[in-house]
């Protein structure tokens, strides 16, 4: 069989030669969570770890963000070669944004609010929760449904608003190609957006998984992660119509 | 209290899969997805061969007419060099290493039953693999694959007319490069996770073994990389496509206004070597973190200087995100840049130089057992120290400026980058093929095929050296029309049989490899003597790796001879070893 | 297997070497002004990196011959290292890698942190798939306006570059495909390109310089004997990139001077 030396585990506790006794029982690592009861170590290596892989997976989408902010300002202050005069000459015109960014702002602010009473109303309930089973029904997050689904609406009416604000952009003749300028305001914030759709479908997935009467445990992990993922959309958003408006 | 424990660990979350779709097409498992992504490589690495085979037989015979292919044209040949770069550089070095070898053995390593999220892990070699293929379908559609070089220099990737190639072949390449950044990003994610949150009880960051580091900085600078190649291609598309100029400025292409103004071709090689110069040091560090590892188990001697090996892989790592300049010199930068970014790369062959002098001091006074593995160990060391030393040549502006653009560049990345990495892709397949498979594969073939590749690569890239200081320009597709060359199509000739030699050999390690599944002797659980957490468990692993049990960790890695043991290896999880050290 | 692998890495680190110092293929013949001292740094460079190469491989095969395991009772050392060494042999090799870093900048720094000289030979070269031109002001010292929708290839020279012929700067400014200097004066090339990336290489001038679109990249050099050189484009530009070569004619003063003086007098 084996030709390895026996290993000191949990199993036979008394090998450490240094006669500490019993070896105490692991806890962290090599857990990959079982049925995720609420308040149990369980949930709560669940949590760290969700939180550290959103930390870890929110690094990219920064660096991607960088990097458009990198093009940008290299674009702006960009002498190119007009071949007309010999010349060097710089050929960025900024373009005076749409004043619904501004209420789009609003509107995302309100449901990054809404988005947190929905993390804090779940994790309210999941630490009460003892760890009892919860075939008992007793938790099954209602309470954090409404802003749930007011966080959903928000986010929708965001998008519906950036929208009509490229629509407003077109009617003033600025399409995506149209100059450097209107190219980075529709990459700035079409990427923007398709990052908060992301975030949308994460909240119809935890919208879903309550209907579906998931683990408490597992659906508040799921609203915590993607709340704080929501936050981050909202300060990205901030940043890069700042980026916009005043970097010269 | 422990057994209870027990039965959260054993009724793990995804109990050992029924069914052939969920257990070896959709598994969660890290270790059946470790063996998805190395055959994927494997896959990748003789399609990528099968391109510089097709490559050299055009070189020096220009007018040849091959069975099926026909004439290669020039622009075929530049799309086979294209290809060619691209699929080994993305689909074998990133992947097989990484991706394989990752993906199977850090969870074991730190005694951890899974990597951290298996979902996304399932995702992330599916995604990787609808990149192949859609990179392989850039060959197939209406102007074929692009020809712009794995390192897609706009306008020339940017315009559609800019040559054969660049239509659909180029935007499809460029999608299947993002999806193959989204892959590679969710791997990031696990690794650096795994690492963090799961390594078991006594398995603190300093007794992980280096091959556990070199994953998880590979994994970290995968991370910061990976966004920014994807913001090049996004940027790119739209050049191509939607009309905006981040890369064109003001140009004609057969006479024809493109369209474009104002955009900036150094934008884009800003973008991409920022990625790019990273992504080499992703493909070489896991071997070199197998590399301590191999020369340690089988010279029975602790590796020499752990921790300085680990500061030096951070700092490689590091520094790497510091020197992307190095490779735009004769860009039309400012020469004030490529002064700073030159010291910056000098400085990293420091970290390098460190871990070479670590390599010889785990040899000396070691008791060294030829085993295959151990080959091609040696073999990397060699290797690494050739294409390394090529390296302040290239790093000095001033000396770059003969040396850009030629031979002398693909001779040093091919040995420091393509073989050296490979060579631990092949060390790891003869190292850990007895754990994944329970069988030990052919020591006989094991050998031919280390010859035939450490006598074949030299004589392929060394010869590139001399070729470049003669001035000889990279991506011709023929040799007839500048004058000068005219020489140096002797060596070229040399090189191409050297070639279709070392390719032969490649043969021997397939042949070897599918013949063991099945023939090979049987493996016991610890073959190499190795003291390491994967050579504690059954061969092969079971579901959760350990059989229900958590390893718990009381010694480094390394600890061979020790003085007053019994044998001359002390696995991780024997007890304490109380010498003084 | 140890003595083999012993043998075979000496073999190949030998040989190797063996064709670096006969300079078998080696660098061309220097033609330029800058090309002695870049020279003499190449060599610096190949001695010290030649010997680290030489010192390292022949140990590699010495140690896995000498520490072979000879299934005798010997143990392996139990050592995890010595710090000492470690930072000796760190700092060593610091001073080594920057040291010959700054040597080579003071050389680089002579050539490109400097703009041409006033009286340098000014030479326009542009770069196209795949051709290269080469445009002089003329006596009024001046280059015409070129514009990109007057562009014709097929009319070469001054078609090729699309120069407005109704700006009168352009009156005078020579095209040519073969690019003639004069010997011991310096040439300013300022490199432009009309499509994509090229890059021009005259690697007896020790001389290189991606051509971008978008930029008019000057640099300058000097060259210092008289004869041909080929240019070849050293950047991808398509798939005529194996053939686009030009000639860098160097001779005498005088000649240059007979040679422009009649191309001049055509533009009359």
């Amino acid at each position: 069989m084996a030709t390895f030396s026996p290993t000191a585990s949990v199993d036979s506790p008394t090998v450490a030669r240094d006669d500490h006794g019993i070896v105490p029982p692991v806890r962290r690592g090599g857990d990959d969570g079982g049925s995720g009861r609420p308040g149990s170590p369980d949930y709560r290596t669940r949590l760290r770890r969700a939180r550290l892989g959103l930390l870890v997976a929110l690094t990219p989408v920064l660096m991607l963000f960088v990097s458009f902010t990198s093009a940008y300002v290299v674009r702006q202050g960009l002498p190119t070669l007009d071949p007309h005069t010999n010349q060097m000459v710089r050929d960025w015109i900024p373009i005076k944004l749409p004043n619904l960014l501004l209420a789009n702002t609003c509107v995302l602010l309100l449901s990054a609010v809404s988005m947190e009473l929905a993390r804090r109303q779940m994790r309210c309930e999941a630490a009460h929760s003892p760890a009892a089973p919860l075939a008992a029904g007793l938790f099954n997050g209602e309470e954090a449904m409404p802003w749930l689904t007011l966080t959903i609406l928000l986010g929708i009416c965001f998008l519906t608003g950036q929208w009509l604000a490229w629509r407003e952009l077109a009617g003033r003749g600025f399409y995506v190609a149209t100059s450097p300028s209107s190219s980075f305001i529709y990459l700035l914030t079409g990427a923007h957006a398709i990052h908060l759709m992301g975030g949308i479908l994460a909240l119809l997935v935890a919208g879903g998984a309550a209907l579906l009467q998931r683990p408490a445990g597992t659906r508040s992990i799921l609203v915590d992660v993607t709340a704080w993922y929501w936050h981050f959309m909202a300060f990205l958003w901030i940043y890069i119509l700042c980026l916009l408006e005043f970097a010269h | 209290m422990a057994t209870h424990e027990f039965a959260a660990g054993a009724a793990h979350a995804h109990a050992a899969p029924q069914g052939f779709i969920r257990k070896y097409v959709f598994s969660l498992d890290h270790k059946v997805i470790g063996i998805q992504y190395y055959f994927l490589a494997l896959t990748a690495v003789f399609v990528g061969m099968f391109l510089s085979l097709l490559m050299r037989i055009h070189l020096i015979w220009p007018t040849a007419s091959l069975p099926l292919l026909g004439e290669i044209k020039p622009e075929a040949y530049l799309s086979l060099l294209t290809m060619h770069g691209t699929i080994m550089v993305f689909f074998v070095l990133t992947t097989a290493p990484q991706g394989g070898f990752g993906n199977y053995f850090l969870p074991i390593q730190i005694g951890a039953p899974d990597m951290a999220f298996p979902v996304l892990n399932m995702l992330s070699f599916w995604t990787t693999f609808v990149a192949f293929v859609v990179m392989l379908c850039a060959f197939i559609v209406p102007g074929g694959a692009p020809l712009h070089g794995w390192t897609g220099y706009a306008p020339l990737s940017a315009l559609q007319s800019a040559g054969p190639g660049e239509g659909l072949g180029a935007d499809l390449w460029i999608i299947s490069i993002a999806l193959f950044c989204l892959g590679a990003l969710m791997g990031s994610l696990n690794f650096i996770t795994t690492t963090l949150d799961m390594r078991a009880k006594g398995m603190s960051l300093m007794r992980m073994p280096l091959t556990c580091w070199a994953w998880f900085i590979t994994a970290i600078l995968g991370l910061l990389a990976f966004g920014v190649l994807f913001s090049g291609g996004v940027l790119l598309l739209m050049d191509r496509n939607l009309g905006t100029s981040f890369f064109v400025p003001l140009v004609t292409v057969n006479g024809q206004l493109a369209g474009h103004k104002g955009g900036s071709p150094l934008l884009w090689q800003h973008l991409f070597w920022f990625f790019g110069h990273p992504e080499v040091y992703i493909a070489i560090l896991p071997a070199m973190g197998l590399t301590s590892q191999l020369l340690s188990v089988f010279s029975r001697k602790p590796i020499f200087g752990y921790k300085a090996m680990v500061y030096a892989m951070l700092s490689i790592g590091f520094l790497g995100f510091m020197v992307w300049g190095h490779h735009m010199f004769m860009s039309g930068m400012s020469p004030y840049s490529a002064f700073a970014f030159s010291i910056l790369t000098m400085a990293i062959g420091v970290p390098s130089a460190i871990k070479t002098f670590n390599w010889l001091g785990t040899l000396l006074r070691g008791r060294i057992r030829f085993t295959s593995p151990m080959l091609f160990a040696i073999g990397f060391v060699s290797l690494f120290v050739s294409g390394g030393i090529s390296g302040p040549f290239l790093a000095q502006p001033v000396l770059d400026i003969q040396l850009h653009d030629t031979y002398f560049v693909p001779g040093h990345f091919h040995l420091i980058m393509g073989v050296a990495s490979i060579f631990g892709i092949f060390a790891a397949t003869y190292y850990w093929f007895p754990k994944m498979f329970g069988r030990m594969m052919n020591e006989r073939l094991a050998r031919w095929h280390f010859w035939f590749s450490f006598i074949g690569t030299y004589a392929i890239f060394m010869p590139m050296h001399y070729l470049g200081m003669a001035g000889h320009p990279r991506r011709y597709s023929q040799l007839t029309e500048v004058n000068y060359l005219h020489g140096l199509i002797p060596l070229q000739k040399f090189i191409t049989y050297a070639a279709f030699v070392t390719i032969a050999g490649q043969f021997i390690f397939l042949a070897n490899l599918f013949w063991s599944l099945k023939h090979g002797a049987k493996a016991s659980d610890n073959p190499w003597e190795a003291t390491t957490l994967e050579w504690t468990t059954a061969t092969p692993p079971p579901h959760d790796n350990f059989g229900g049990h958590t390893p718990v960790v009381h010694n480094g890695p390394y600890e061979y001879s020790v003085p007053g043991a019994p044998r001359d290896y002390v696995m991780q999880t024997d007890p304490e070893i109380l010498a003084a050290h | 297997m140890g003595l083999v692998l012993l043998i075979v890495i000496w073999l190949i680190t030998l040989l190797s070497t063996y064709f670096f110092i006969a300079k078998t293929w080696w660098l061309p013949a220097g033609a330029s002004a800058l090309a002695p001292a870049i020279d003499h740094h190449f060599t610096t460079t190949y001695i010290v990196m030649g010997i680290v190469f030489v010192a390292a491989q022949l140990s590699l095969g010495a140690l896995v011959w000498m520490y072979r395991d000879r299934k005798d009772a010997r143990s392996a050392e139990y050592s995890h290292g010595n710090a000492t060494m470690e930072i000796i042999w760190t700092v060593l090799t610091l001073v080594l890698f920057v040291g010959l870093n700054l040597m080579s900048s003071s050389i680089w720094a002579s050539e490109r942190f400097r703009p041409a000289d006033p009286g340098a030979v000014r030479v326009e070269v542009t770069g196209m798939q795949f051709a290269w031109y080469f445009r002089y002001p003329g006596p009024d010292g001046k280059f015409g306006t070129t514009k990109p929708e007057l562009e014709d290839a097929s009319s070469g020279g001054e078609g090729a570059l699309g120069l407005d012929t109704t700006d009168p700067a352009s009156k005078d400014d020579v095209v040519t495909s073969t690019m003639f200097v004069p010997v011991n004066h310096e040439i300013e090339v300022i490199l432009r390109a009309q499509d994509v990336i090229h890059s021009f290489f005259v690697p007896a001038m020790r001389f290189k310089q991606d051509a971008v679109p978008g930029l008019a990249i000057h640099m300058h050099f000097t060259p210092t004997q008289t004869g041909d050189y080929e240019i070849a484009c050293a950047e991808l530009c398509g798939l005529g990139h194996y053939k686009m070569h030009g000639m860098l004619k160097v001779v005498s003063q005088d000649e240059f001077d007979k040679w422009l003086a009649a191309r001049e007098a055509e533009k009359q």
